[in-house]
């Protein structure tokens, strides 16, 4: 981390270095559920009880012109120029060894800022929920009363991965119908141990929001009271290391490939990509050319935070 | 139609209206086009002060910060931005901006360290073309 | 052998077929992307029976002479710096002819924040003149009696507050408040949709709405209490017909409020009034005027059961549009602006503002206001256009163009009713995110040049010389933050301490505000004092942007 970083320095100018875990809330669902409102009154609870917190929001880019509106900060406006809120909006894509990766790293920097509390949140496109609930504590899938064709239509797995779900807009008409349709969804396929609750919510008038994070409060005592906590921890750990290895490996063929001509030119003879890619990697010393991830000196907050 | 990898760092533009001003047609106008050149754009909307457009470059790790001003208070505004990145110590991030800017004051402005400002009338892709010239290397691919 | 005579319609038809046309890009639609055909014919008149200027829908106008009894107002908008300069131009445009005022206000005051707050530092007079109390009012009007002159006054969160002013002013000039004629524009909701200068939540924002125009329709009857505008819109971007469609939907949520708060139809629809954008696209301009004005009386007869005549009958005043303008070859906007204008005219407009050529880079000169001034009176005395009643009223285009824009009007009218009404809508985004498809759309087609500016994107010219550009004094700011401290030194402080309190407890309350907000006025409290006693008690409104 370089002293002359500006996200660095702008974390080093809010906060205490304690380096401890801090939790880790991830908010996902499809576009126009309120999520950023809803965290928006998250952290202004958050802030009312004094924790510091960091949120982490993530829009998609165009998978064509890799442009993209981030566009979460602007609904968190009445945070802006508190130190002890840090908020950094990322494109889903683009980043080395993927989101996910980007994400952990930055976790846990922000610890080491003292953060007392991360919170992500992601559109419910492509994978990006998969990828927010194999990095938080805790997930919160967000839904709306408006569903159009019904919470049958919600995506496979959605629900799986939800610690807790909210409905938001809780004054629109057919709230209570969806309520009806995800308890029974639920109560088809148990979580162990933990019974997901359904929550109501208006996140525009800050109704809820208590309730929210007491639920959230509780999925954490009972992470940490049955084991759970910390078998999921080791595992994101392990995976992490997985995925670093893939992204490590990824890039020591990249650059394999740019750097040996010669290489190049047998595998477009050969087509034998899989062959070529054993090649490179059990052969010592070609070590990549470029850092692995996570160490650019150059980039802001240790490279991965994009 | 072929979707390329993206490179690592992509450009991260702050767009946003400081000052009092509410016309915000350009400044939309402007977040999509570069959208859809391949930059990641943040805005952070009206009424900002210099404070907080250059907090949330330093928080979201922005290269370039872009301000719309219709109001007239120009002479006063975009100093303060550039004013504000200096105390922060992040001079590095470039400053350009557009709106109602008569010519004497825009060589006024350059002066004081805005790069670049674009008057009424100019093509978005001017203000691509200026972008991807002046970030050459961190340039997202596009088609 | 018999050759059968050709049907002329026929033969036309084959004969423009067989034509050649121009290669440089015929549009094939209007502006706002309504389909154009090459001709129109009696087929496209729609069957219905011949309208009359005067008479209910009024399409042909209001007035059942009209121009022929009095001629559109020639209001051009005009402030800036401060009040002294301001009341200078009005000396000058009222002796060159100008028959109405319009006030135009800075930033600060249209955000209600006083000269010496620290959000007003380098935006102090430059789009219009500073008010901060009751003495800069009264400086503005100075040697102009309000008894002769009807004002215009462009400002909407702190409406009430000028308004109150200029009564107080009035009486200062011995004019009673019930002799006083203008227009308050006091069109919160278009903030919301368009020009965001809002600052109250929308709730509390109409009930200052409704409390001015309660007030004003007992104590104020000659006044028109607001201005419901579609020009902001249009400038923010949208095309004709969402300008048509979203500003009588406004116009249709005031009345709801109204009569919500108690009011009959008759007692107050009289004074609502309409402000449009007279955009470039000639004849969708024309038929967008005719349009409202038929859409207006029909929802007004048929859903509100409006009686009085005059509650039917849709008064609006025009501004030919700034966004049209341009920074190149700025001459050109002169005959923009008269085609606009035209376009206004031929519309039945009741009153009129010309832009001046160099609006697009500063406040216009002397020389560029009164160019913009003569061009109404050329229009009024050398083109004839005048003279005649709804000139264009039968045309096979302008009818069959206005029977589309009601049409594409009424459809918009039922999605917003879907969404739950104007409010909803506006908080669901749904104006806002029209403009801003609407707008990117526009910039694209300019960028692909299947849209011409002339000096933008064809027709150039390298090197322009640079036009000589009004420029705000720097001093006149210091000198405004100085003069909004001496009125608060010098006025009696027990009496404005008294009415701020009196008015946060109206405020609270459900009392009609403007007694207490003129009371406050009097007592030399400053606008931006007011408007924070008032943000006390109803907060400030955070949009939720859409981009």
């Amino acid at each position: 981390m370089e002293g002359r970083d500006p996200a660095v320095r702008s974390l080093e100018q809010s906060l205490r270095k304690e380096g401890r875990a801090p939790g880790v809330v991830g908010f996902t669902g499809a576009p126009g559920t309120g999520k950023s409102t809803l965290v928006d009154g998250v952290v202004a609870l958050l802030r009312k009880r004094e924790s510091s917190v960091a949120v982490l929001a993530t829009d998609p880019n165009s998978p064509f012109t890799g442009g993209a509106i981030l566009g979460d900060r602007i609904r968190m406006q009445r945070h802006a120029l508190d130190p002890k809120v840090f908020i950094r909006s990322m494109g889903a894509r683009g980043h080395l060894g993927g989101l996910s990766l980007a994400t952990r790293q930055a976790i846990r920097l922000l610890g080491a800022f003292g953060f007392d509390e991360v919170i992500l949140e992601t559109v419910g496109v492509g994978q990006s929920e998969l990828e927010v609930a194999a990095v938080a504590d805790t997930t919160v899938v967000v839904l709306t009363p408006n569903l159009g064709d019904g919470v049958q239509m919600i995506k496979a797995g959605i629900l799986e991965i939800a610690d807790i779900l909210v409905v938001n807009k809780a004054d629109l008409d057919g709230h209570a119908r969806v309520v009806t349709e995800l308890r029974s969804m639920l109560s088809l396929a148990p979580k162990s141990g933990w019974k997901p609750p359904i929550l109501a919510t208006v996140a525009a008038k800050q109704e809820g929001v208590e309730g929210l994070w007491e639920a959230v409060l509780a999925h954490r005592h009972h992470l940490e009271s049955s084991g759970q906590g910390r078998h999921l921890a080791e595992q994101r750990l392990k995976d992490e290391t997985a995925e670093a290895a893939a992204e490590i490996a990824r890039d020591r063929v990249r650059h394999a490939l740019v750097d040996d001509p010669a290489l190049a030119a047998r595998l477009l003879a050969e087509g034998a990509p899989y062959r070529t890619a054993e090649e490179i990697l059990n052969s010592p010393g070609k070590l990549s050319s470029s850092p692995p991830p996570g160490l650019r000196p150059t980039s802001p907050a240790g490279g991965e935070v994009n | 139609m072929v979707v390329r990898p993206t490179l690592v760092r992509p450009v991260r533009i702050i767009v946003a209206k400081v000052g009092l001003d509410g016309h915000d047609r350009g400044v939309k106008v402007v977040a999509r086009a570069l959208r859809d050149a391949g930059y990641e754009v943040i805005y952070t909307g009206l009424r900002q002060t210099p404070e907080m457009v250059v907090d949330a470059a330093l928080q979201e790790d922005a290269q370039v910060i872009g301000l719309s001003i219709h109001s007239g208070a120009h002479m006063t505004l975009f100093p303060a931005v550039v004013q504000e990145l200096k105390r922060r110590k992040a001079t590095d991030i470039v400053v350009f901006g557009g709106g109602i800017i008569p010519d004497d004051d825009i060589a006024a402005l350059n002066k004081q360290g805005v790069e670049k400002l674009f008057t009424p009338g100019t093509p978005l892709q001017d203000i691509v073309d200026w972008l991807r010239k002046r970030f050459p290397e961190e340039s997202r691919q596009t088609n | 052998m018999k050759v059968r005579a050709r049907d002329a319609k026929e033969a036309w038809k084959e004969d423009f077929e067989a034509s050649l046309e121009r290669d440089d890009g015929i549009e094939t639609s209007t502006i706002s992307g309504i389909p154009l055909k090459p001709l129109y014919t009696t087929e496209d008149l729609p069957p219905r029976p011949e309208e009359f200027p005067g008479q209910f829908p009024y399409t042909r106008g209001i007035h059942p002479g009209g121009y022929r009894g009095r001629l559109w107002t020639m209001r051009q908008f005009s402030g800036f710096a401060t009040a002294e300069e301001t009341n200078r131009r009005y000396k000058y445009l009222l002796a060159n002819g100008q028959t109405g005022l319009s006030v135009a206000f800075d930033m600060p005051t249209l955000m209600g924040q006083d000269s010496d707050a620290p959000t007003s530092r380098g935006e102090i007079g430059h789009c219009g003149v500073a008010i901060d109390s009751l003495a800069d009012m009264e400086a503005l009007f100075d040697g102009i009696p309000l008894t002769d002159i009807t004002t215009s006054m462009t400002i909407n969160s702190p409406a009430a507050i000028l308004l109150c002013m200029y009564i107080a002013v009035a009486e200062e000039q011995g004019v009673p408040a019930s002799r006083l004629g203008g227009t308050l524009q006091n069109d919160i909701l278009k903030e919301f949709i368009a020009q965001k200068e809002f600052i109250f939540p929308p709730a509390a924002s109409m009930r200052l709405v409704v409390d001015s125009i309660e007030y004003c329709a007992k104590e104020v009857p000659q006044w028109n209490t607001i201005s419901i505008s579609g020009y902001h819109i249009r400038e923010a971007g949208s095309t004709a017909v969402q300008e048509l469609a979203f500003t009588l939907a406004d116009g249709m949520a005031y009345v709801d409020a109204c009569l919500e708060r108690g009011m009959r139809i008759d007692d107050f629809a009289p004074r609502l009034s309409f402000f449009f954008d007279a955009h470039i696209d000639f004849f969708e301009e024309i038929a967008k005027f005719r349009a409202a004005r038929r859409i207006w009386a029909r929802w007004m007869r048929e859903r509100y059961g409006a009686q009085d005549e005059r509650s039917l009958k849709l008064r609006f005043h025009t501004q030919t549009a700034g966004v049209s303008l341009t920074a190149q070859q700025p001459e050109l906007n002169i005959a923009r602006t008269a085609i606009e204008a035209l376009a206004a005219v031929l519309g039945g407009t009741q009153s009129l503002h010309t832009n001046a050529m160099d609006e697009v880079l500063a406040l216009p000169t002397d020389k560029s206001a009164r160019i913009a001034l003569r061009t109404q009176q050329l229009l009024a005395f050398e083109s004839g256009v005048a003279n005649t009643i709804d000139p264009l009223g039968g045309s096979y285009f302008v009818e069959a163009l206005t029977d589309e824009m009601e049409r594409q009007a009424e459809t918009y009218f039922k999605r917003i009713a879907d969404l739950g009404g104007v409010i909803p809508a506006i908080e669901a985004s749904f104006f806002q995110k029209e403009i801003a498809d609407s707008a990117f759309r526009y910039q694209q087609e300019l960028e692909q040049k299947s849209r011409i500016m002339i000096g933008v994107n064809d027709f150039k010219v390298d090197d322009e010389p640079p036009i000589e550009i009004l420029r705000i004094d720097p001093k006149l700011e210091s000198e405004q933050v100085a003069r909004v401290r001496e009125v608060r030194r010098k006025r009696d402080q027990a009496r404005c301490s008294n009415a701020l309190t009196g008015l946060h407890k109206a405020a609270v309350g459900t009392d009609n505000l403007m007694p207490y907000i003129l009371e406050a006025v009097r007592a030399y409290a400053t606008e931006g004092e007011i408007m924070n006693t008032l943000i006390e008690v109803f907060g400030i409104y955070t949009e939720q942007a859409v981009v």
